[in-house]
Parts: structure tokens; sequence; C-alpha cells
């Protein structure tokens, strides 16, 4: 029964049967399906975020409290390049909208990028291998991260326009669906598919697979793995920098809260998913995105407790996640 | 682990001669000054607002050193602290505007919420402590927010966002005359009048005496060093038959317990409970602050970090005012000096003093006059 379980996908199933459920509770097929691609959305720009931080900790062994800086940053950088840009923005000029999209997309992570790559030479490199003042390092760095955006953009919430290409819904059959969220899933699936593909089919990839899996052995063998890492925290923080820029579009508006907000939910699916893994990390966003969506409609009360609830289950269930890369 | 050089003054010491280390004299005494203080601070600094920080600075202590329990000695790093905290302290807060001002309010509602702490305490160490330090500081973190919003969330019990007033009794009411003169008014001691506000203080104080005095003792006792001996080294002391997970559940359900009763002890003192100032995550920071500053594995450095920092907001953002003041013309540098931004330079402080100084002042201190032997 559970070889028969597992060979059709084994915890990749959950979502599917969460689904299922959702569907006999809801009762409403366009309701249903509105909620499941706010759902699916919502865990592809919470995956952006997540992949990133379960990837360093999954090859250094760091976990990055800061990590969140780096949504908060990409949302705010992603907003002030719309609003500069914010003739091409509202233009009716398709071309515009989208070029004024990809920039402010691409400005954030580039800033992710580059913030990453001063974050691990500044902050992270001197703590290497002590887990406790990582936490207190990273800890600090986060206090001082806010500190800047709020120095910089303020404490006052900043509207986020929307390129008008993105704007409103199309309509399937009776079911309207948001361009905005397809569009977040698609550019969610492209990142996947792409760090998939890096990690499986390129050199660079099997050096990171084997350093997650040994890192000692992979120095050994006379590899740079101080290269490695600084590339892939630079890769993880500019994930982190372009779902927040995402975010940012898909809620409209900002506040510096932006980043704790999302840490937690970030936390939450690294847990669930099983830290140092990118396909848990989109198994835990997916139904992370999908419950709180579901819970949001059915028991709204509930909906704040609810990824809390999920979490605990899961952790009841499988201690390390649903599909950690890496154990002890 | 850089603390690790904290712990063995007591062994060098006793090789030697024995006396006690300069440096851990000198931490001592420190405490000692702070204590007596404390002790006597309604007469020491009568204003009301000197009242507020010394009452503060009471109650920090025990939560700081219970903190200490758990991220110094035992290396576990949580970040639900002010949730313990804010438990007790709603606990109490619920029990005292639901059933009037009274002592058995206090009691009933205390408890409960103490009794909460340790519930959810047992529950996240069972789940959660079997694994990676990392993990768990993930799953305190997630349960500590969970927390926060149903506080603002749950505004019928809560207060929501505005927290809630209500009266404590009347023998901790500044109109109560505690000890009355020949024509009935309130007497005075050294000027001090002696009402309700000093009987509360002197109630925060005792108790917090007590829990510290509690904690000392723990420490000292042989379940303080099995707890160092999992913080060094782990598999070790699981090898010699310690069971690790049941001493590292029970230390974070007895920190939470204390925590707990900080909380009410906050709770009774300030009349008012709200998020901002039992649940949020700043307070958070301010232990994580307190506890690296004073010196982690070291009681003591929580008694010295707390006051550090209580003694450094006030002045900080004084010296920041003038600072923004000064530099008034140039861009951006105004705003990093903004009394608003005083957490972004606690930030800075708090990352150097992880890199140079991971003892804090009172590890510091302490290893200094071991080291001369």
């Amino acid at each position: 029964m559970s070889t028969a379980l597992e060979r059709l996908g084994g915890v990749y199933l959950l979502p599917v049967l969460l689904a299922a459920l959702a569907f006999v509770a809801i009762g409403s097929a366009s309701t249903w399906t509105t909620l499941t691609v706010a759902g699916l959305a919502m865990g592809m720009m919470i995956f952006l975020m997540a992949s990133g931080l379960s990837l360093i900790f999954g090859l250094m062994d760091v976990l990055n409290f800061g990590h969140s800086a780096f949504v908060s940053f990409g949302a705010f950088v992603a907003a002030s390049v719309l609003a500069a840009l914010s003739s091409w923005v509202s233009g009716g000029s398709a071309l515009l909208n989208i070029v004024a999209l990809l920039a402010a997309i691409g400005a954030a992570t580039a800033f992710g990028a580059a913030g990453g790559w001063f974050f691990e030479r500044v902050i992270v490199k001197p703590v290497y291998r002590d887990h406790l003042r990582q936490i207190l390092i990273t800890m600090g760095a986060l206090i001082v991260a806010e500190q800047l955006i709020l120095a910089v953009w303020g404490g006052a919430p900043i509207a986020v326009p929307r390129p008008a290409v993105l704007t409103g819904s199309i309509v399937i059959g009776d079911v309207p669906i948001e361009i905005y969220r397809i569009f977040a899933f698609l550019l969610g699936l492209a990142v996947y598919v792409a760090m998939y593909m890096i990690l499986n089919n390129t050199r660079v990839g099997l050096l990171i697979r084997a350093g997650v899996e040994n890192r000692e052995m992979v120095e050994a063998l006379g590899f740079r793995i101080d290269r490695l890492f600084i590339a892939v925290f630079m890769a993880g923080s500019a994930l982190a920098a372009m779902g927040g820029a995402m975010w940012a579009g898909y809620q409209g508006l900002i506040t510096p809260a932006i980043g704790p907000e999302m840490m937690i939910l970030v936390f939450i699916v690294v847990i669930i998913g099983g830290l140092g893994s990118i396909q848990g990390s989109l198994l835990g966003a997916i139904l992370v995105g999908l419950v709180a969506n579901y819970v949001a409609f059915l028991a709204p009360k509930l909906s704040l407790a609810s990824n809390m609830l999920l979490m605990m289950a899961i952790l009841l269930w499988r201690p390390w996640g649903l599909k950690p890369a890496v154990r002890g | 682990m850089a603390v690790a050089s904290t712990t063995d003054t007591p062994v060098s010491a006793a090789t030697g001669p024995r006396r006690v280390p300069v440096g851990r004299l000198a931490v001592y005494a420190v405490v000692a000054i702070i204590g007596f203080c404390l002790a006597f601070a309604p007469f020491l600094f009568p204003d009301v607002r000197a009242q507020e920080v010394a009452a503060r600075i009471c109650v920090f202590i025990v939560l700081v050193a219970s903190y200490d329990l758990l991220i110094g000695y035992t290396g576990i790093v949580s970040f639900a602290h002010t949730m313990f905290f804010g438990l007790g302290a709603y606990g109490t807060a619920i029990a005292l505007k639901s059933m009037g001002p009274g002592f058995d309010a206090i009691l009933l509602g205390g408890s409960a919420g103490v009794l909460a702490a340790f519930v959810l305490a047992v529950l996240i160490g069972l789940l959660s402590l079997r694994v990676k330090a990392i993990f768990f500081a993930m799953v305190t973190l997630a349960a500590a927010s969970v927390m926060m919003v149903l506080a603002s969330q749950l505004s019928d019990f809560t207060g929501g966002e505005d927290g809630m007033t209500y009266q404590v009794p009347r023998l901790f009411s500044p109109a109560f005359k505690l000890v009355e003169d020949a024509d009935g008014k309130v007497a005075r001691l050294f000027g001090v009048p002696l009402n309700g506000k000093i009987a509360l203080y002197y109630a925060v104080f005792l108790s917090s005496f007590l829990l510290f005095a509690a904690m000392l003792r723990i420490v000292a006792s042989p379940l303080g060093s099995v707890l160092m001996a999992i913080r060094e080294n782990e598999m070790r002391a699981e090898a010699i038959g310690y069971r690790v997970v049941a001493y590292r559940t029970a230390i974070f359900c007895i920190a939470a317990v204390i925590a707990a009763l900080a909380g009410v002890l906050r709770a009774v003192w300030l009349k008012y409970v709200g998020p901002d100032v039992v649940l949020s995550f700043a307070i958070m920071i301010d232990i994580l602050l307190m506890v690296v500053i004073g010196g982690m594995g070291t009681i003591y450095g929580a008694v010295i970090g707390v006051v550090v920092m209580s003694l450094a907001q006030f002045y900080l953002k004084d010296l920041m005012e003038a600072g923004a003041e000064a530099t008034a013309a140039l861009p951006l540098i105004p705003h990093l000096l903004e009394p608003d931004r005083w957490l972004l330079w606690l930030g800075v402080l708090f990352i150097l003093l992880v890199y140079f100084f991971p003892a804090g002042i009172a590890g510091t201190l302490m290893a200094k006059g071991g080291k001369k032997r």
C-alpha cells in the first residue's frame, strides 16, 4: 500500500489531496478554482523567497535570519523603480508596461544579489560553523536592515503601481482569474524549472548537490567551495528580493512590516518542506498557499493559526519535514 | 563555542590557591551595587520616572536571566520567550479585569497564565527539541508570531492592539496609606511617602529577587552541570547516560514558567498590558541584546546587561537627538541619527559585540581574573 502511494508521488500528492478535500468542502467549482489559483500564485511567490533560504542552509549550514531583509529590500526597490517609471507603467503601450515591470523585478533581483554578496562577506563569513553566533549575528543584521529601510523609505505604507497589462482578469467559463496571479505562477514555475535544470544538469549544480551532501569531501577533491558558497548565497538573496518584488505588486500596498510578515511564512514553508531541498520548498510553499486561501474562505477566524496548525501536524508526522535533503 | 571560556573559571580557580579571581570579584561587586540601588531605589531616586525604570529593570533581570538559562547554559535559542512573558501578563490582566481588583484574581489569573506557558513549553519542547538547534529557533519564532497575531485579533479577550487597563488591589494603589502618622496622613521616610506605590515596588522587587535567587540555585545544582554538559558536547552527555531531550525540555519549561511569573509582575506593576509592552518582537530583541551584552552563561550577566541596556535606551536617544540636530544640513545622515533610529545603532553594536566580545561584559571580566591565576 505504502509503496504504491510512493510510486504515485508520495508526499507530492498532498496538495492534490488538499485541493480535493477543499473541493468537497467548498462545493462551488468557480469559487474553488479562484481560491486554488490564488493559492498556487501565493505559493509560487513564497517559493521564490523560501528556496534560497533552504538552499543556503543545505549547502552552507547557515540559517540566515536576515533573509527577510532581502524580501523587504526587493519590495521597496521594485516599488521605487515602478514609481520612477510611472508614465511607462500606466501608459497604454503593453511593451513599455512590460519593460517597466522587468526593470523593477530586475533591479530588485540585482539589489538582492549585491546585498547577498555584502551580507555573506561581512556578516556571515566570520561565523561559519557556529550556529549560536550565526543566529545572533543574522538577527542583528536583520534589525539593522529593517531600521535602514525605515530610515530610507519611512514607515508609511507605499502604493505600488501595477502595470496596466497585468491588471484585470480573464474569464474562463464563468471563472474570473486575475492575470497577475497567472503571471506570478508562471514566473515561479520558470524559476523552479531553471533551478531544477541547473541543479541536475550542470557541473555547478552537481557541485552544489555534492556540497549539500558532504561539504568536506567536495573540499577535499580540490573544489573552491567558498566560491560556491558566495554564488549560492547571492542567488538565494536575489530570489528572495525577486519574491519580495512580486509580492509587492500582488499586495499593491507595502509597509516595512512586509519582511517580518513574510519571514514567518517562509520559515513555516522551509520547516514543512525540509531543510535544503528545493522540491521540499516548492511542496511546502504550495501547501501553505493553498491552506491559507482555503481556510480564509471556509473559516476566516481560523486563518491566522492555519499555517501554524499545518506545521504542527506535519512536524508530528515527519519531524524533519516532508522532503529534507539533509538530516541531522 | 565561544561562551565556553566563561564557565571554566571555577575549575581554574580551584587548582590554584583558593582565591577568587579579580574579574569575578569585580562582577560580584557591580551586581551587589546594582542590587543595593534597586533595593533602595524609591529612596535614592524618588521621582516617578526613575521608579518606573527601576521596576522595569527588576522584572527584566528575571526575564533575561531565565532566557540565559536557555541560551547561555543549555545552548537553546528560543524566540518564544516573550510569548511566555505575555501569557503570564495577559492571564493576570484578564483575571484582574473580569474579577475585579483582588489578590484572588492575581493568583488565579497568574496561575492560569503560568500553567498555559508550562503546557505550551512542554508541547513545543517535546515536538521540536529533539531536532537541530536551528530548527527549534524557527519553530519558536513561528509560534511566537502566531501568539502575537492571536493577541491582537482576539480583541474581546485581550483588548487587541490597544491592550487593556485594569485596577490592582487597593494595597498597591498610590492612594493607600501603608503607614499612617498621628494625623492620619501618609507617613514619610526620608521625604518619601510610604504609600501603596512603595508596597507595590517592594512586592515586585522581592519577588524578582526570590526568582533570581532560585535561578542561581538551579544553575549551581546538578541540573545546571548537566545542562552545561549538554551545551558543550551533546553526544557525550547522551553517551554518559543523560537523556538530553528530557533535560532540554525540563529547562525550557522552567525558563518558560519563570518568564510567565515575570509577566505577572509586569502586569501588576504597569496596570496595563498590550502587545507592545509584553508580547512584541521588539521585546524579544531587547532580551537578546541584554543577554548578549551582559554575557551568556553567567546569570549575573543578566543583571549587568539589563542595566546597561536600560540606561542606553535613555541616553542613546538623547545623544542621537543632538547628533541629528548637528548634522541637519547633510542628506540622509540626520535620518540615520533620528532618535527613533536608535535600534539601528544598537543593532550595529550588537553585531560588533557578537564578533569581538561573544562572552559579553560579565563573561569577559570573569575570564580576565581566571587567566592570571
